[in-house]
């Protein structure tokens, strides 16, 4: 775990970058700086490797506090990407990503093990690229080798500066799932640098927004969306993103407009056939003026069954809880639950109790599929 | 066409002279080029090292100020202090070879990206393996042509040497304008000539063999 207590950096020429900053990075987790920029987000990462030192303040990394240790062997066991990759133009892409594992003084079968194994957990054949030089790759190749170069000597700490800024955006698309996958198997920490929401709200697990040397607010991307601590971070979220994350969608986005209904004159028999062809275990009872009039339990209908002469207006029982259209689907969702009701019908309005469709368990399922669309197949 | 046998017999009659002077020539030449290789390189790379622009501008003016004096009057200038001979010209050819090799290994070395630089350090390189794996070999092609440039230039002057007598080819032009003998002016001439091209054609392969060998050599430690 890395932990900055009260870190202040005056830059030489006087300039405050920051100003008493106080913050955790969780081990294991993609932890996300974000702000405008002149922030001060490169400056708070770069206090990290000790490229750059603290004015006043201390940074632990597991408790130890790292002015004490040598920067050079500090940054050996830290991975580092650069905004514009800063790949090695006369190494070819093996001494590229071998870079530091030779400091290490590994072995050279290990080193080509590693350097092959990365190349192939980024989809880049070893054979075919391995003896390249970076200026033969494209861009968003280049950035994957900056990612895996850092990787290379399996530092716990990976430190990334707006690693995916110089690239068209479906290649950062791309890279950011990558990204996400990737993290999902090696549990690393990481700081990475970005001034786009939207790449913060996709990749982080916490996301720390400052402002003019200073941190505004720090929490998980739901935290933040939902509990924006001031005007500056609803502004830098964005009224979209707010909105996206606020509207609760009405109940006519979510509701079935043609349940199984019938009209109150229909014979029991008739009715239970209708049940059994739609496969209901309740009818929907409506007048021709498409009035609601309740509905019918099979149990109810059963009961009465042997008696030829009744209809559905005989056996249906009122609705105790309707909702009109536009309430929004989490209040028919309390009604549903506090009531343990399978459905709740939507009317035109309370008093003319026009039907116009029902709100179910299912419907709600239906919601989320839209609301976070594709999740289920998105793959590495 | 008699000029050709007669030339003929002037190379047989003073061969041995002329391979002496055309050995002397290369000797100051490539003598004072190491020479200021050996100051101006490590002085280049030192200068982008320091914080203060000062010291800076101020070894560049002084390579600068070398640059324009006049050859003949450097050359004469020298010989209070060193008197006549390979010495002084030695001397004021390495003055000369300073500027140019100075201000390539300095831009060569500037030239490198930030980026790479920054990112060097971010995974761990010391100031030493910074400087010898990413910063020299990424200045290399700048210090490597400011060399040839320099080279051809100053064999080109060491002509100018024998004029404090200093030997070379330049003793067969003088010799052959004070008793107007046209062989021994064209022969140090193209011989001077030859010679810097020959010496440009040799650096310009050890260049290529060079970043060769490094690219192999990184190769081969993996
Ligand atoms: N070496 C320096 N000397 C003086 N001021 C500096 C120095 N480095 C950075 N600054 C200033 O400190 C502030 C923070 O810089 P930093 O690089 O941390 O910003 P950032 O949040 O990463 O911005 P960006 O999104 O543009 O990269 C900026 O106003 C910058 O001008
Ligand atoms: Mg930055």
């Amino acid at each position: 775990m890395i932990r900055l207590e009260h870190i202040h950096k005056v830059y030489e020429d006087g300039f405050r970058a920051l100003e008493d900053i106080n913050l955790e990075f969780t081990e294991g987790q993609i932890n996300v700086l974000i702000g405008p920029s002149g922030c001060g987000k490169t400056t708070t990462m770069k206090l990290i490797n000790r490229l750059i030192n603290p004015t006043k303040g201390k940074v632990y990394i597991n408790g130890e506090d790292i002015s004490k240790i040598n920067p050079v062997s500090l940054r050996r066991r830290i991975g580092y990407v650069i905004q514009h990759v800063g790949l090695f133009p006369h190494m070819t892409i093996f001494n590229n990503v071998a870079v530091v594992p030779k400091l290490l003084k590994w072995e050279p079968r290990r080193i080509e093990r590693r350097v092959n194994e990365l190349l192939d957990l980024v989809g880049l054949d070893p054979e075919t690229y391995r003896d390249r030089y970076p200026s033969e790759l494209s861009g968003g190749q280049q950035q994957r080798i900056g990612v895996i170069r850092a990787l290379a000597a399996e530092p716990s700490i990976i430190l990334m500066d707006e690693p995916f800024s110089a690239l068209d955006p479906i290649s950062r698309e791309q890279l950011q799932d990558e990204l996400i996958s990737l993290q999902e198997n090696i549990q690393k920490t990481i700081v990475f640098v970005t001034h786009d929401m939207d790449e913060a709200l996709k990749i982080a697990d916490r996301i720390i927004l400052m402002k003019a040397g200073k941190v505004i607010q720090e929490g998980s991307p739901e935290k933040i969306l939902r509990h924006p601590a001031n005007d500056f971070v609803k502004d830098f979220i964005g009224k979209k993103r707010l909105k996206q994350s606020e509207k609760v969608p009405a109940v006519d986005e979510v509701m079935i407009e043609n349940p199984v209904t019938a009209y109150p004159t229909r014979g029991l028999a008739q009715s239970i056939s209708l049940m059994e062809r739609r496969r209901v275990d309740s009818l929907i009872v409506v007048d021709k003026q498409k009035k609601l009039k309740g509905y019918a339990p099979i149990f109810n209908i059963l009961e009465k069954y042997t008696e030829e002469e009744q209809t559905l207006a005989d056996v249906m029982k009122p609705f105790e809880h309707v909702v009109e259209q536009g309430t929004p689907v989490t209040v028919a969702l309390d009604l549903m639950s506090t009531h343990q009701l399978p459905y709740v019908p939507v009317v035109r309005s309370q008093q003319d109790h026009t039907f116009v469709g029902v709100v179910t368990r299912g419907s709600m399922v239906r919601l989320m599929a839209d609301v976070y669309p594709g999740q289920g197949n998105e793959g590495v | 066409m008699g000029w050709i046998s007669d030339y003929i017999l002037f190379l047989q009659e003073r061969y041995t002279d002329i391979l002496i002077l055309l050995g002397e020539h290369l000797y100051i030449a490539l003598f004072s080029v190491i020479l200021g290789c050996l100051f101006a390189i490590p002085l280049g790379i030192l200068l982008t090292k320091l914080k203060r622009g000062v010291v800076t501008s101020a070894a560049f003016t002084v390579a600068n100020i070398f640059q324009t004096i006049p050859t003949i009057a450097l050359l004469a200038i020298m010989i209070p202090f060193l008197g006549i001979g390979m010495k002084p010209a030695i001397f004021a050819l390495f003055l000369y070879s300073l500027l140019p090799l100075l201000r390539n290994t300095y831009s060569g070395i500037k030239s490198v990206d930030p980026g790479v630089i920054e990112s060097a350090k971010g995974m761990g390189l010391n100031a030493g393996q910074r400087l010898l794996q990413i910063e020299l070999p990424l200045a290399f092609p700048y210090i490597m042509s400011g060399l040839r440039l320099t080279t051809v230039y100053i064999i080109s002057w060491t002509t100018l040497a024998a004029l404090i007598g200093a030997g070379g080819l330049g003793d067969l032009i003088l010799s052959g304008i004070g008793i107007n003998n046209k062989f021994l002016i064209y022969t140090g001439a193209v011989l001077a000539i030859g010679l810097a091209l020959l010496t440009d054609f040799v650096l310009g392969r050890v260049e290529k063999k060079l970043s060769h060998v490094s690219q192999a050599h990184s190769e081969t430690q993996a």
